[in-house]
């Protein structure tokens, strides 16, 4: 590559990371002061450049009528943040955390689909901006006018952040508060007012990032989830909370990526090698490499959980006899199923067991081991494909059924080993950005992998091929596996990983090697998510890379959240909802992200301990009674 | 002034506070005896709303606070000031000082940042100084001058001489005696008896999370046996 061109590589990287670094900005700020990892903050961004559009289509394109509505779409999306805090997150600020980023989750699918609904799935492209239409001459090439604009507003944006944050009473309480909100609140600082503050700015901010990307990229409907990962590279590369370190991050990541673009094919000793195709997955590099040097980003700091907002987990009791009674009958109750139901239930029942043994494997790393794993799938589809391929390398179904696991259980070996060296949201961040890696190479190796078509013909044995007999090897093997997970809890290893989630300090004290434990903790989750997959892959005879993306992961999380991380059952119970939910619901209507959304939010402001958590406050309620 | 009448209190299904009750009056100190983990923080918490109350009244000059938020008893004029300290690390003085600053009260002195720092010199001398900069003493007097700026009436100090040089802790004993002065009313936690002699008007003695004794501090110095019972280590 010529010197000019990059040069100009390098000024395209620096006009993307201006519309980053202003999402990015905003996630951070609301993580620092709420400590709510939003998830919705990628819909905000949708939102902003659909509202542009919008906004622009109606003011016309002239000066005042495009730049009045990029600014205006910024502020719609402000305001509209302000009201999701106040009628929504503010009810659940006393909800463990988790539960608050399954909201903002619930958020994503509802504002994916309200944008469905008014705008339409065509992706829409916006106007260009009027008086910087033109192109000038950079370094012999042509470059975008606009381009140099966005290039600016970043570091203007940091600007007048940075003056807002230190030179006012507000960013002085915004700070105080992002330490320690229980001490501002005991000095007469009304935290409710500077929650919704906050959260309105972060949300304009994500706003205004999407609105000034109308001339540049069409609005899409799947550009919340692409621009979220993309954020949070950018927040935990930086420094969780840090604005300077968001500026930084974006800063590096457009850069590097506009580089991989920019180099595109090379020839290396003889290998031929895409650069271009680095682009899925150059960041979520760059932030593995980063974490693994300075565990809390380039500027952040260690990361102390804030004061007074850590609950205590409640002890896990050994099932009482009655529980226990009640599995045995519910297992008696799902061998007898086929009896009675149809082709169809079986294969629900069969996906509920797979899900439920995929959810209590990223439970047992969630809960008792206190590890937050946003990318579990990468597990479940890696098990997955490993069954898929020893089949097709000529290993019998039941051989390629029983070794599957292990190609789980290795990546979460492989990974584990970096994740556990983190903790909080970092570690959870890190566990996401393996997920997206792995998923980019099964996505992009298409003579292995099949790309993303995925493989197809991955059919279980003749002797297992009839529906009712698959059901009763998932059943079978779900349950023992299930089982064998809850009974680990109540072992010395789970004991000394409730021990290592509650204290590190003194679990190390006492002799426990901290790390060693969670991350034999990590791959034996990741080892049970890949046995689930491998039963997916064969009960579906195909396989996608579909299995091991964010979305999947996401849905891992939704069920043990909608469950109830406090108890062990709840993940059953999340995944049984969770999965009959989007059957039933995706066979409603075409709006169906929405109502499940709905019904997420519904089931989280009703029961805010999860299914399992409300069942068993029932329960212990009737029998204090009885005893009493 | 400030009331407290069978308060009982909870750290989730821990009970800590038993039928609590007490009164603090204007231009009066008073003192919260007890050992370690007898509920003295607790109740300090509970006045400021950090704790809920379960049952029982709290009230601030006849008002009452009890189902409050604590942001809403601090600009009621109840100050608060935290056994860790707790001042905000990333924060310079001035501005951990701005965060506790309210509008001045009819009823109440007025604190302005000249007279805090005649109150506390060395303060004065490092306005732009982080807070994670500072020594022990240095951020106790920062967390009492930061409580000051909201003018508050009533004033909870939690174990005020804790972990302080000797000279500081008299330093900090002259400073509670000055807001007494200007008509405050105090009323301060601690395990040291040395230090509530030099400062407190009356006592109650807490063990457990009940009130075991309520008196005059002569009356204590006079009663060995009750001193035996609940102070000695």
């Amino acid at each position: 590559m010529s010197l000019s061109a990059l040069f100009i590589q390098l000024l395209n990287g620096l006009a993307s990371a201006s519309s980053l670094f202003l999402v990015a900005a905003g996630l951070s700020i609301i993580f620092g002061i709420t400590r709510i990892v939003n998830f919705a903050h990628g819909s905000l961004y949708m939102l902003g450049i659909y509202t542009a559009y919008s906004l622009v289509q109606t003011f016309g394109g002239g000066m005042l009528g495009f730049w009045g509505g990029v600014l205006c779409a910024g502020i719609v999306v402000g305001l509209f943040g302000a009201l999701v805090e106040r009628l929504l997150l503010r009810r659940l600020y006393h909800a463990p955390e988790l539960l608050q980023l399954l909201a903002t989750f619930a958020l994503v699918l509802i504002v994916r689909d309200f944008a469905l609904w008014i705008w339409g799935p065509e992706d829409l492209l916006g106007p260009r901006a009027p008086g910087l239409a033109g192109a000038v001459a950079i370094a012999g090439r042509e470059f975008p006018q606009y381009d140099l604009f966005l290039i600016a507003l970043g570091p203007v944006v940091l600007l007048l952040l940075w003056l807002l944050l230190t030179r006012t009473r507000w960013g002085t309480l915004v700070r105080a508060a992002t330490e320690d909100r229980e001490m501002a609140g005991a000095l007469g600082v009304n935290q409710a007012w500077l929650f919704t503050s906050v959260f309105a700015l972060g949300s304009f901010l994500a706003g205004l990032g999407g609105a000034v990307q109308i001339p540049r990229e069409p609005a899409v409907l799947t550009m919340d989830l692409t621009i979220l990962s993309d954020v949070f590279v950018v927040v935990v590369v930086g420094g969780m909370g840090s604005i300077p370190g968001a500026f930084l991050a974006a800063v590096l990541i457009g850069v590097i990526k506009a580089f991989c673009i920019g180099i595109g094919n090379v020839s290396l000793f003889g290998l031929d090698f895409s650069f271009s195709k680095l682009t899925l997955v150059i960041e979520f590099v760059v932030m593995a490499v980063v974490l693994a040097f300075r565990p809390w980003g380039l500027l952040g700091r260690r990361q102390g959980l804030p004061r007074g907002a850590a609950p205590v987990e409640a002890p896990l009791h050994l099932p009482s006899t009655g529980m226990l009674k009640a599995l045995a009958a519910m297992l008696a109750l799902l061998a007898l199923l086929p009896f009675v139901s149809d082709r169809y239930t079986l294969v629900l029942l069969t996906d509920i067991l797979v899900f439920a043994l995929f959810a209590v494997s990223l439970h047992f790393i969630m809960g008792p081991a206190g590890m937050h794993s946003f990318g579990h799938a990468a597990y479940f589809g890696l098990g997955a494909y490993a069954a898929a391929l020893l089949l097709k390398h000529a290993v019998p179904m039941e051989l390629a059924l029983a070794l599957a696991p292990l190609g789980g259980g290795l990546a979460a070996l492989f990974f584990g080993w970096f994740c556990v060296r983190l903790s909080g949201v970092y570690l959870a961040m890190l566990t996401l950005a393996f997920a997206q890696i792995a998923w980019s190479v099964v996505y992009q190796w298409d003579d292995f992998t099949g790309g993303s078509n995925g493989l197809v013909g991955i059919w279980p044995a003749p002797w297992l091929a009839s529906g009712s007999a698959f059901y009763y090897l998932a059943l079978v093997l779900c349950a023992a596996a299930v089982l064998l997970l809850w009974r680990l809890v109540y072992t010395p290893f789970g004991y000394a990983l409730r021990a290592c989630r509650d204290s590190p300090l003194r679990a190390d004290a006492i002799g426990i090697d901290v790390r060693r434990q969670q991350w034999l903790g990590f791959a034996l989750a990741g080892l049970f998510a890949g046995l689930a997959g491998a039963i997916y892959a064969f009960s579906k005879g195909s396989i996608s890379p579909d299995s091991l993306s964010i979305p999947r992961s996401v849905d891992g999380l939704v069920m043990v959240l909608m469950g109830g991380i406090q108890t062990l059952t709840g993940a059953v119970a999340g995944a049984a909802v969770f999965t009959w939910l989007q059957d039933v619901i995706t066979r409603q209507t075409e709006f169906w992200r929405a109502l499940l959304g709905a019904v997420i939010l519904f089931l989280l402001l009703a029961f805010p301990q999860g299914i399992a958590g409300f069942l068993r406050e029932r329960w212990e309620a009737r029998a204090g009674r009885s005893d009493g | 002034m400030l009331e407290m009448k069978g308060v009982n209190s909870a750290y989730g299904r821990a009970h800590i506070l038993y039928d609590l009750s007490l009164k603090a009056g204007r231009g009066e100190v008073v003192v919260l005896l007890g050992r370690n983990g007898a509920g003295k923080s607790t109740t300090l918490k509970t006045l400021i709303g950090l704790v809920p109350a379960l049952s029982g009244e709290i009230s601030l000059d006849g008002r009452r606070i009890e189902r409050l938020e604590p942001y809403q008893i601090a600009r009621l004029g109840l100050g608060y000031v935290p056994e860790e300290r707790r001042i905000f690390t990333d924060l310079s003085v001035m501005e951990n000082l701005e965060v506790g600053k309210q509008a001045p009260r009819a009823d109440a002195p007025h604190w302005t940042l000249e007279r805090l720092f005649r109150l506390f010199p060395n303060l004065a001398d490092m306005r732009e100084r982080p807070g994670a900069h500072m020594s022990g003493g240095e951020q106790q007097m920062l967390t009492i001058a930061r409580t000051l700026m909201g003018n508050p009436r009533a004033i909870l100090l939690d174990e005020p001489s804790e972990g302080l040089a000797p000279l500081i802790v008299e330093q900090m004993a002259k400073t509670i005696l000055e807001l007494k002065q200007e008509g405050l009313c105090v009323l301060l936690s601690e395990q040291n008896l040395h230090f509530a002699n030099l400062v407190a008007d009356r006592a109650y003695i807490i063990e457990k999370g009940h009130i075991r004794y309520e008196g005059t501090m002569a009356g204590l110095a006079a009663n060995e046996q009750i001193r035996a019972a609940y102070l000695s280590v």
